[in-house]
This record gives C-alpha cells, sequence and structure tokens, in this order.
C-alpha cells in the first residue's frame, strides 16, 4: 500500500483494487453515500458519494482509485448536487421523520442534516405505497423506501435467497418481496436474514421493537454520520 | 377465463422448450407467453420459477421493468398509439378519443367486459405513416378515421388478429434517396467471399487483422450517435482476453427507440442480407460463433420475414456450420426482442435485456468488448454500421473513405418526418448541410429541426448551414421537422414526457429529475410559470449532466434549453407571473371529484365560482 491520490487535499493511500470510496474510509474519511455499504458489492445508483476525479464527476463507489488522481468531495458545489439528490429522495417517497420509527437512526436522514437540507424544495409526489404487515415479526413500509437495494444485495449475496427485488421501472420502480401473493409472509425470509439489518430508512421494521431506544439518544442523535464508524 | 390458477401448461411447455429452459431467455419466454395469455399471471410467473430455476422476485423485477409485460389484465386487445410529437401533429389525439369513444373505454384503462385497453407508448418507428398504433404489439399505420373505425368493429366483433385484413399491418418504406447502401448490388455472401479472400476466418490469431485494418482505412464511426471508431471497437474484443469456455459475441443493435428514428426498420426490411452479412463479417474478423439481433418490440411484425432470411442463408451455407464450406468457420444469429424500453438501445442495457434481466445500464469499465454478454468479450454495433462493415469487406475501405468528411465517412440514412411533403428515408453523404436535407425532401417554412431525436439537437432557421456529421451535427438518424405552424414549447414538452416514461430508475437523478422536469414543463403549460423555472430548468439540467448513470439523463434536459435557446418567446407566453407562481391550482386538484360525479359544468368548476363571488 503505497500509491496514493489526494482527497481534498488530503493524502490517501490505497491497496490496488480498492474503490476511491473504499480508500477514503480506511483513512477515515468520510464520503457522503446512501445505497454504498462496505459489506457489499457496490451498486452506484443512489449517486450520493459523486465525486470529481480530475474534474470529473465519478461515484466513488464504482470508480476504481488509482495513483495520483485529484478527488474533490468536501467542496460546496458538491454538496450542493447532493443536497439535491436528498431532496429529490425526500419528495419521491412519503418521509414523515417525527413519526418514524427510524429517526435518529436514518441514513438519509442523518445525511440531510449533515449536508444541512433545509427543505424538500421540489413537490412531492405523494407515491400510494401500501405498507405490507403480513409477517409476524416484520414490517415493511414502502413509503420510505430510496431503492438502494441494499436489502436486494443482502438477500442474494449473503442470504443465498431472493427475498427482495426491484421492480416497475422509472418514477414506479419498487421494491417487491419474493412471493407470487406479493406478502413477506409468504417468503422464504428468516429472522436471521442480513437482508433485514441493512436498511439505511425505516423500510424494514422489526414489529414490537417500537422507541426502545429513546429519541435523543440514537445513533445519529450521538454524533453526525460523518463521524460514526460503519 | 375458465379457472383462476389454472396454468396452461400446454402454452407454457413449447415455449420453455424452444427456449431450452434458459433463464437468460426470460425476456423473449415472458414475451412469447403473453403473446398467448394476454398477460403474465401470478400462477404464471410461479410456474415459471421451478421451470427456470429463478425466484420469483426476479421474475416479477423483470415482468415489470418492460413496458409491454403486464402484470395485470390489460385486455385481450391491447391498442398502444404512438405519442411522439410526429404522431402528434398528424392529429393522433382526436383518433385515440375516437376509438376510446367508439369502443366505450377510457384511455388508460380496460373495458369494463375486459376486451380491450388503450393507451399511448412512446415512438414506434412509423413516423414517415403516422398516426400509428400496435395492437398486441403489431404496427397499424397509416391511421384515418376510417381505418380506426375498421379496427373498432374488428375488435367488437372479437375478431383475431390472424383474421384481420393484411393490409392494415402494410408498412412502407417511403426510400426516396438512395446512396452507397440502399442501392448497392452485393448478392448474398459476396462480402464473405470478400473477407475469406481478405484472410482466414477468425484472421489467424492475434496481430493485426485485414477486415479490422479495412474498417480502420475506411474510417467507419459507430452508426448508433456516438461514433466511436468501429475499428477500435471491433481490435479491442479481438484482443480481449478469452476465459476457459468463454467466446466472443456479436451483437446488432436494432433497438430502434430514439424517437423520429426508423431508418433500422427499412434496413432491415429491404436489407436484411447485408446486414446479417455484416454481422458474419464481424464473427469472421473476431472468430465468434454467436451472434444476437436485439430487435425493438415495436418491429414485432419483422421476427418471422427476418427468421426466413435467416433460414435462406443457413441453406445457403452462409449461416450455420461451416459457412462458404470452410472447417471451423461457424456462426449463427439468434432474434431477441425488445418490450418496450428505450434504455436497452444503450449496448450495457442492452445486453443486460439479452441476458433475461432487467435493462438497466452497467457500472462501466468493464466494457462490453471485454465483459458483455455473460461476461464474454462482445461487440454492439447500431443495425446501419453492419450494413457498412459488409460493404468495406466486399469494396475495401478506401472507396468508402472518399466519401463523407474527413470525420465522418460514408453515407448516412436519415429519417424524415414531419412537415415535410416527402417523408422517408434519406440516404447523404455526411457533410449535407440541413438546408440540402430540408429541400430535398419538400420541407416548406420550416422553423425547426430536430437532429437526432429528443437527445439531440433542436436547430433553428439560423442553423440550417449545418451539417450532418459527427464534427458538426451528430444523428443517429431522426430528423423530425417543424414548420412555423408549430409550437415548440409544445414538441420539448413531449420529449421531457418521454424522457420521464423512459427512465430506468435505476439512479437518483434520473429517475426522480426527468418526472420533475416533465411536471415543470406541465406547470408551464398550465399557465403557472414563472421566470423561477428557467432557473429550476437550469438547475436540473446541470444536476442530471453531472450525476445521472447514463446518457438518457445526460441528454434528458437537451430539447428544453435548446428550445428555450431558440424559442424563448413560445416560453415567455405562458409565463403568468414576472417572480413565482405555485404549480398547484385548486380547480385542477378537483379534477378527479369532477370525474367522480359526472360533472363539468360551470359549478362544478371552482374559479368560476370564486370570481362570481368576488
Amino acid at each position: 500500500m503505497s500509491e496514493k491520490f489526494t482527497l481534498d487535499g488530503q493524502e490517501i493511500l490505497f491497496r490496488a483494487g480498492q474503490t476511491i470510496i473504499q480508500a477514503a474510509q480506511d483513512a477515515g474519511a468520510w464520503i457522503p453515500h446512501l445505497c454504498y455499504h462496505p459489506e457489499f458489492k457496490p451498486h452506484g445508483s443512489c449517486k450520493l458519494c459523486t465525486v470529481t476525479v480530475n474534474g470529473r464527476h465519478m461515484a466513488s463507489c464504482t470508480t476504481q482509485a488509482a495513483a495520483g488522481q485529484v478527488v474533490e468531495s468536501n467542496t460546496e458545489a458538491l454538496n450542493g448536487e447532493r443536497r439535491t439528490l436528498l431532496q429529490m429522495l425526500f419528495v419521491e417517497g412519503n418521509h414523515f421523520c417525527p413519526s418514524c420509527e427510524k429517526s435518529g437512526d436514518c441514513k438519509l436522514q442523518a445525511t440531510a442534516y449533515e449536508l444541512g437540507m433545509m427543505t424538500p424544495h421540489f413537490d412531492h409526489f405523494y407515491p400510494s405505497r401500501p405498507v405490507d404487515a403480513s409477517h409476524p415479526e416484520v414490517l415493511l413500509d414502502f413509503n420510505r423506501c430510496i431503492l438502494c437495494s441494499l436489502c436486494v444485495r443482502a438477500s442474494r449475496d449473503v442470504d443465498g435467497k431472493c427475498v427482495f427485488a426491484l421492480s416497475g421501472r422509472g418514477i414506479g420502480t419498487r421494491l417487491v418481496v419474493n412471493a407470487a401473493s406479493g406478502r413477506l409472509v409468504d417468503t422464504d425470509v428468516a429472522m436471521d436474514d442480513k437482508a433485514l439489518s441493512v436498511c439505511p430508512v425505516g423500510v424494514i421494521l422489526k414489529k414490537r421493537r417500537g422507541f426502545a431506544v429513546p429519541i435523543g439518544e440514537r445513533t445519529y442523535d450521538q454524533a453526525p454520520i460523518s463521524e460514526v464508524k460503519e | 377465463m375458465s379457472e383462476k390458477n389454472a396454468v396452461p401448461v400446454e402454452v407454457l411447455s413449447p415455449i420453455l422448450k424452444r427456449w431450452r429452459n434458459d433463464p437468460s431467455a426470460l425476456v423473449q419466454i415472458l414475451r412469447e407467453v403473453q403473446e398467448s395469455l394476454d398477460w403474465i399471471s401470478p400462477p404464471v410467473i410461479d410456474a415459471l420459477t421451478r421451470a427456470l430455476k429463478l425466484p420469483y422476485s426476479k421474475i416479477e423485477g423483470v415482468a415489470g421493468f418492460y413496458s409491454f409485460f403486464y402484470t395485470r389484465p390489460r385486455g385481450h386487445y391491447r391498442v398502444l398509439f404512438a405519442d411522439n410529437i410526429v404522431e402528434r401533429m398528424a392529429g393522433s389525439a382526436a383518433l385515440i378519443e375516437r376509438m376510446c369513444r367508439n369502443l366505450w373505454v377510457e384511455k388508460g384503462k380496460v373495458s369494463e367486459d375486459g376486451l380491450l385497453s388503450v393507451d399511448t407508448t412512446s415512438c414506434i418507428g412509423m413516423g414517415d405513416q403516422g398516426p400509428a398504433l400496435l395492437v398486441n404489439n403489431l404496427a397499424v399505420p397509416k391511421l384515418t378515421e376510417a381505418r380506426i373505425d375498421q379496427l373498432c368493429e374488428l375488435i367488437r366483433g372479437k375478431v383475431p388478429l390472424a383474421a384481420w385484413p393484411a393490409e392494415l399491418f402494410a408498412v412502407d418504406d417511403n426510400i426516396h434517396q438512395r446512396g452507397l447502401l440502399l442501392d448497392h448490388a452485393l448478392a448474398p455472401g459476396d462480402a464473405l467471399r470478400a473477407a475469406q479472400a481478405r484472410c482466414a476466418w477468425g484472421g489467424a490469431g492475434s496481430g493485426p487483422n485485414a477486415l479490422v485494418e479495412a474498417l480502420r482505412q475506411a474510417r467507419l464511426r459507430g452508426r448508433g450517435g456516438a461514433g466511436y471508431p468501429t475499428a477500435l471497437k471491433w481490435e479491442s474484443c479481438r484482443n480481449a482476453p478469452l476465459a476457459a469456455g468463454k467466446e466472443r459475441i456479436v451483437v446488432c443493435n436494432a433497438d430502434e427507440g430514439e424517437p423520429g428514428t426508423f431508418k433500422d426498420r427499412v434496413l432491415l426490411n429491404t436489407q436484411a442480407d447485408l446486414v446479417f452479412e455484416g454481422m458474419t463479417v464481424a464473427a469472421h474478423a473476431l472468430g465468434a460463433k454467436r451472434g444476437f439481433l436485439y430487435l425493438r418490440g415495436e418491429y414485432r411484425y419483422l421476427l418471422e420475414p427476418l427468421q426466413a432470411v435467416l433460414d435462406r442463408r443457413r441453406a445457403a451455407g452462409l449461416l450455420g456450420r461451416a459457412i462458404l464450406g470452410v472447417a471451423g468457420a461457424d456462426f449463427d444469429i439468434e432474434i431477441h426482442l425488445g418490450a418496450g424500453a428505450y434504455v436497452c438501445g444503450e449496448e450495457s442495457a442492452l445486453i443486460e435485456s439479452l441476458e433475461g434481466k432487467r435493462g438497466t445500464p452497467r457500472n462501466r469499465p468493464p466494457f462490453p468488448v471485454t465483459n458483455g454478454y455473460l461476461d464474454q468479450p462482445t461487440v454492439v454495433d447500431n443495425v446501419e454500421t453492419f450494413a457498412c462493415a459488409a460493404l468495406i469487406a466486399q469494396h475495401g475501405g478506401e472507396c468508402f473513405a472518399g466519401i463523407g468528411t474527413a470525420e465522418s465517412t460514408g453515407t448516412k440514412l436519415l429519417s424524415i418526418s414531419g412537415d415535410v411533403a416527402r417523408p422517408g428515408i434519406y440516404e447523404f453523404p455526411f457533410g449535407v448541410t440541413v438546408g440540402e436535407v430540408l429541400a430535398a425532401c419538400g420541407a416548406v417554412d420550416t422553423q425547426a429541426v430536430q437532429v437526432g431525436g429528443p437527445s439531440g439537437t433542436c436547430l433553428g432557421v439560423a442553423e440550417f448551414g449545418r451539417r450532418i456529421a459527427f464534427e458538426d451535427v451528430p444523428s443517429a438518424g431522426a430528423f423530425m421537422v417543424f414548420d412555423s405552424r408549430r409550437d415548440m414549447f409544445e414538441v420539448a414538452r413531449n420529449f421531457t414526457h418521454f424522457f420521464a416514461h423512459e427512465s430506468c430508475g435505476f439512479c437518483t437523478p434520473c429517475r426522480v429529475g426527468t418526472p420533475l422536469l416533465k411536471n415543470l414543463m406541465d406547470k408551464l403549460a398550465n399557465g403557472h410559470g414563472s421566470p423561477y423555472d428557467f432557473a429550476e430548468i437550469e438547475n436540473m439540467n446541470h444536476l442530471l449532466r453531472q450525476m445521472s448513470h447514463c446518457g438518457l439523463g445526460h441528454s434528458a434536459c437537451n430539447p428544453v434549453l435548446d428550445t428555450i435557446a431558440r424559442f424563448r418567446p413560445a416560453y415567455e407566453r405562458r409565463l403568468s407571473n414576472q417572480s413565482f407562481e405555485p404549480a398547484f391550482d385548486l380547480d385542477r386538484a378537483l379534477a378527479p371529484a369532477r370525474q367522480m360525479t359526472g360533472r363539468d359544468d360551470e359549478g362544478a368548476h371552482l374559479s368560476i365560482h370564486c370570481e362570481e363571488d368576488q
């Protein structure tokens, strides 16, 4: 590990094969992201981790680190673009933070706070996304889904199943479960599935576990997301 | 429908057998299932999960992606009117209304008796003979009121499609100007024999290949729009390392989805041999054994004729085993159909679709030339590019390079539609000016031309001296003409609806940004615009250009920015306020209530009441 690139002027060492975001995380630098998770294959869809590499916009989760790259991330221009992406994610779904069990543990909310998103800016789409309460232990509230596909990847790559998948297209893209009935209770999901614990927002919730940690003492109440190790 | 959960095994079995129970043929299997059963029901998906060993969620994900696949009943007759701006200009809206009224069905919904549905779709490649529609994915062009009434009678009478008069489905070629491609004198096999004379099949190992060198000498660039040098692409694929059990693949991109483009339709109808010959020349250069033609679903009617051409070529020893009698020269072509997804014209999305997946563009690198179809080195070229390659194999690169301009050699097929006397196909040498094209097709009083479709460039009168060429105005083939009667704002608005409909939904900026842009344009159309909205459009363009995953998002704002720059008055007369105007309109929000109560009288409108009260 001797090669390096610069991230906002700071030298970052990387191993061959690492992506920019992996090397940055190893060095303790935070690049905002939602669909990226160190344990899973990068997807590159939320685009929040976009940085400029030698002046060009690239998703840092899918771009290989290379010696001598000049990477910029924490700039006003990029953070402004990220705020717009966050606003898009907020208006695309139905997000009511004050009544959400995930509030304080939610990466979407925490990233929006960190990047200073003050309003949703755009008109809301108010999609109709019924919840799935069929399963005795797990509630699915699709209203909050940001289509990051982490649960899809976790189910496929770790659990060896396909409990979750994306269907639809465009603004109609939606999360579906692996059953003809469309209900989680009819799938092969198991309570120890990795897929049940990776949702960055409040879609996949364990039932009867509401507000076990009080608001104010949750993950991102303690420290901003940029300082919380993943 | 008899038994609700009955799975008709007699329908599924032959389809599955034909596609060898191969999960990578999922898109084709779903298409054929729907052709027989009208829709893809949960019990059918369930049966497919067992036969193909795919999870239910995966099949549902694929079926849900393509707009021509229905996971809910859409009627026995599924009518989709082409909704490109050219069809609208030709009066499609009145024809849609006529059919809906005639058949007592609401647009977008299924009729009460479940017999039919009427809806719109993107351009179906019939811009030269519109308005046009698809019925169960078969094109019916040249629509008139009389023809609509005739269709309604057939549907009402529940006449099977196979028994409909053939003239309804007759598509004209409308070739008005021929050049190199459309006027060649090659017989099937000529170019292959010429290729064989240049070098041995497979090009005898690594090192320079005579066919690739001929392409390089011709300076041939891809005809799909991006203009990548074909020789480089073929060479990269040729030189890509092959893992054990892997092979090189040749793919012809006939997913001609850019609105206003229909030249591949005509090439495939009139020059299929030349196109297949070009693909076989590519196989010759690469040592490929397997090829695909990815044909857009809107051209379903071309499937059987094209398969007949392939059969004929096999019988003539030009395809299959030992081509031209040369041992080891084995190559065959399979035709896959798309199912209503513009984004599959992007080569990596096309490959995903060929593999039976959702047509989402891949992360690159790696590129298809090294990791394409099923992770194998793959060349994906446009229909027209392969036709050019066949001619170059025959005549050599030099004569091809002598036509056109320095950076854009050869000829270009233009699909001309809109306000012209003679819409259709025109073959010009590259470098022709827009004005020369307009004169050739009989356009008068032209105010604008959209070159290259919605993702291309909109040109005004002052720019008609510009040239169709990669170094000036590039085009995959669309050339839509608008005379001075047309409202260029409505043209751009139509295109924003197109992009929102076709966004694959993978990345945030395009998934959410394209419908936001559409809503912005609708806001202006509804008379709620203000200068503030121009800034919003600029911001959206910036974001989509910087952050989107593929070209669809990158270019989605082009038509709006182009028309604002050139036809600003068309926008300005829609501004109701000089600072800010909200999009929300209480009276419009009450439209669903009016529809539910069946009222549309004055008293059911809020704004009129308010004015009276004041």
